[in-house]
């Protein structure tokens, strides 16, 4: 897998999922109508100046709140190609890898990331590197389950295949 | 060593004679849940995916409630395409506008989960269920999906926190009182991943709504789910209301608790959060300095029938602030007609309080009381984030009935002695099954 490169925005603690896609919208189901409003109420200027492979930096509790899968559909939507934080709600942690939406939890890496550094982060191996900065990190390894998970695809590929498994 | 509650819960669900913190098992669900925001989503990736039936369609519950009665042409499609679903796959349990109501309110009142029980729901307040000794989860859409179509879902066994308040509450303090107090205490992920029981003779002495209210609000501290040791007014609320048969599971005395927590029930005051966090509280009776132009009073949270006789007795005789609007909004059908019976919707209304249909409405800023910038609410609902009731520039006051019901009186916060409300003959939310119609 080529590593995820990326300029970071960075947010602070308790990212609820009403930040991340204000319930307003929630009429709406697709990732492109989502991707329109992420993180309006955190900083209005994001959906619009965020770029494909841009990379999501936030302290504790990112994705608090409710199980809207709304919240990582518009990040991915927005094309946020990975969130990096210092720890994860637990329902959007299950939504993320759900609907495909790599997530790393890497306290010193939020810690050495300015809003605007270049990251380059290699899923396979949690390594994640700031090109600004010249800093190498770690991430916390994914539990086995959720590697296996990631490696069929997701969720529903899990199930299908274990459900055909009998 | 002994296990939890939510442990024995699990381990009956995986087949499995013992489970421990930080297993991973795949659980049979007793009933999977979705709303007319999360079902959507779920109904598109089942039918991505390729399934083409649901696993059994009496244990699937659809229930639109947050943006209904449809609320714009967009949300009238999200609800048709439930509608739809549900037809085509036979789901005995979906409910259409005037026979739903708020699906945490409504589920329990209709029986349809119960003591034992494994439920996942596309709603994070599905930990409400734990209020009746159930394990209840909140997931996302694609779990809802794989829950459909296979009837199982995988959980990593959580630690269980214990959290034991002793002794009498005060006067007009109640479920939710306790409940913004510890999350005040430990932080909204004071709890992360973990099942936080509530235990204590305080919370055996609340009645089932108000108990309700405190499992609900376990996702604020960051839980996984909430729960209270079924006991007589488990069991009085459930007889002749569940559907199937109840599994009364209570913890071992040499179970294990990552973590323990003590309070003294008289240490609680009337407790608000303020903007923008559940954890940022601080007593009702200090914050009477913060003028307000809205308060609702309903939400899966408190808008049962406890809340509203609550929201009654402080509105009885009097009128709403005159630079105040207060909504009233009963969670169910049954809550509603119940409220009639007992006049108290009449007593909104006098007071110059709107009395509104069942639904979420206001609570996530979908309909029925949309804040403008720079206003200002008192409400019974959940979460008081940036944005959650309207305008971002908008704020949310966190609240019990009572002090909601003051404060719509007063027009700044309030408590009810400081309106000059009697305190209540029996204790705040004593024992008794309230939701009498709840089989209508």
């Amino acid at each position: 897998m080529t590593a995820l490169r990326g300029r970071a925005w960075t947010f602070g603690r308790d990212i609820d999922t009403d930040l991340i896609i204000p319930a307003r919208y929630l009429n709406m189901k697709t990732a492109e109508e989502l991707a329109a409003h992420v993180m309006e109420d955190a900083d209005p200027t994001f959906a619009s100046k965020v770029q494909p492979g841009d990379i999501v930096v936030a302290q504790e509790n990112f994705g608090c709140g409710s199980s809207r899968e709304h919240a990582p559909l518009a990040l991915k939507g927005a094309g946020v190609s990975v969130v990096i934080a210092k720890s994860f709600a637990r329902i959007f942690y299950r939504n993320a890898f759900n609907t495909g939406l790599p997530i790393l939890v890497a306290p010193e890496a939020v810690d050495g990331t300015n809003r605007g550094d270049e990251l380059s982060v290699d899923l396979a191996t949690g390594e994640i590197v700031n090109l600004t900065t010249g800093k190498t990190y770690q991430a916390q390894p994914l539990p086995p389950f959720m590697r296996e998970l990631v490696e069929v695809g997701g969720l529903l590929p899990y199930l299908k295949k274990r459900a055909a498994a009998g | 060593m002994g296990m939890t509650m939510t442990e024995k819960i699990l381990a009956r669900a995986a087949g499995k004679e013992r489970v421990a913190p930080g297993d991973l098992v795949m659980a049979k669900v007793d009933l999977c849940l979705g709303n007319d925001v999360t079902a959507p989503v779920a109904i598109d990736e089942f039918e991505k995916a390729g399934f083409e039936r649901v696993f059994d369609p009496e244990k699937i519950a659809l229930i639109p409630d947050h943006f209904t009665p449809n609320k714009d042409i967009k949300s009238a499609g999200l609800v048709k395409q439930m509608r739809q679903f549900a037809a085509k796959h036979g789901i005995t349990h979906f409910y259409d506008v005037g026979r739903v109501g708020i699906e945490h309110a409504f589920l329990p009142e209709q029986g349809l989960v119960g003591p034992g029980d494994v439920v996942v729901g596309a709603d994070s307040h599905t930990c409400t269920y734990g209020a009746l000794g159930a394990f209840a989860t909140g997931v996302g859409s694609t779990d809802l999906a794989g829950a459909m179509a296979t009837g199982e879902a995988w959980f990593r066994v959580p630690e269980t926190h214990c959290y034991t308040v002793e002794g009498s509450l005060g006067p007009f303090v109640t479920g939710k009182d306790v409940i913004l107090f510890i999350i005040g205490q430990i932080g909204v992920d004071g709890a992360l991943y973990k099942a936080m029981e509530f235990a204590g003779s305080a919370i055996r002495g609340l009645s089932m709504d108000s108990r309700f209210t405190i499992c609900n609000m376990a996702i604020e501290a960051g839980g996984k789910s909430g729960i209270i040791a079924p006991d007589e007014v488990t069991r009085a609320y459930v007889e002749g209301r569940f559907r199937r048969e109840p599994r009364y599971y209570t913890s071992d005395p040499d179970c294990w608790y990552e973590k323990t927590y003590f309070w003294r029930a008289e240490e609680i005051p009337l407790m608000v959060a303020k903007p923008h966090l559940p954890s940022n509280t601080e007593p009702a009776a200090e914050l009477d300095s913060v003028k307000i132009d809205q308060v609702v009073i309903g939400s899966c949270t408190n808008g049962r029938i406890e809340d509203l006789r609550q929201a009654a007795e402080v509105l009885r005789g009097r009128k709403v602030h005159k630079d105040v609007r207060l909504i009233v909004i009963p969670a169910t059908q049954a809550i509603w007609q119940q409220a009639n019976d007992e006049g108290l919707l009449d007593v909104f209304v006098e007071a110059e309080g709107v009395v509104s249909a069942p639904t979420c409405g206001p609570c996530l800023g979908g309909h029925m009381g949309i804040l403008a910038e720079g206003e200002r609410a008192v409400a019974t609902t959940n979460r008081n984030f940036v944005g959650r009731m309207g305008h971002p520039g908008s704020e949310v006051y966190l609240a019990g009935p009572y002090v909601a019901a003051a404060s719509a009186v007063a027009g700044h916060i309030a408590t009810p002695e400081q309106i000059g409300v009697a305190a209540p003959a029996t204790p705040a939310g004593g024992p008794g099954v309230a939701g009498e119609r709840g089989q209508a």
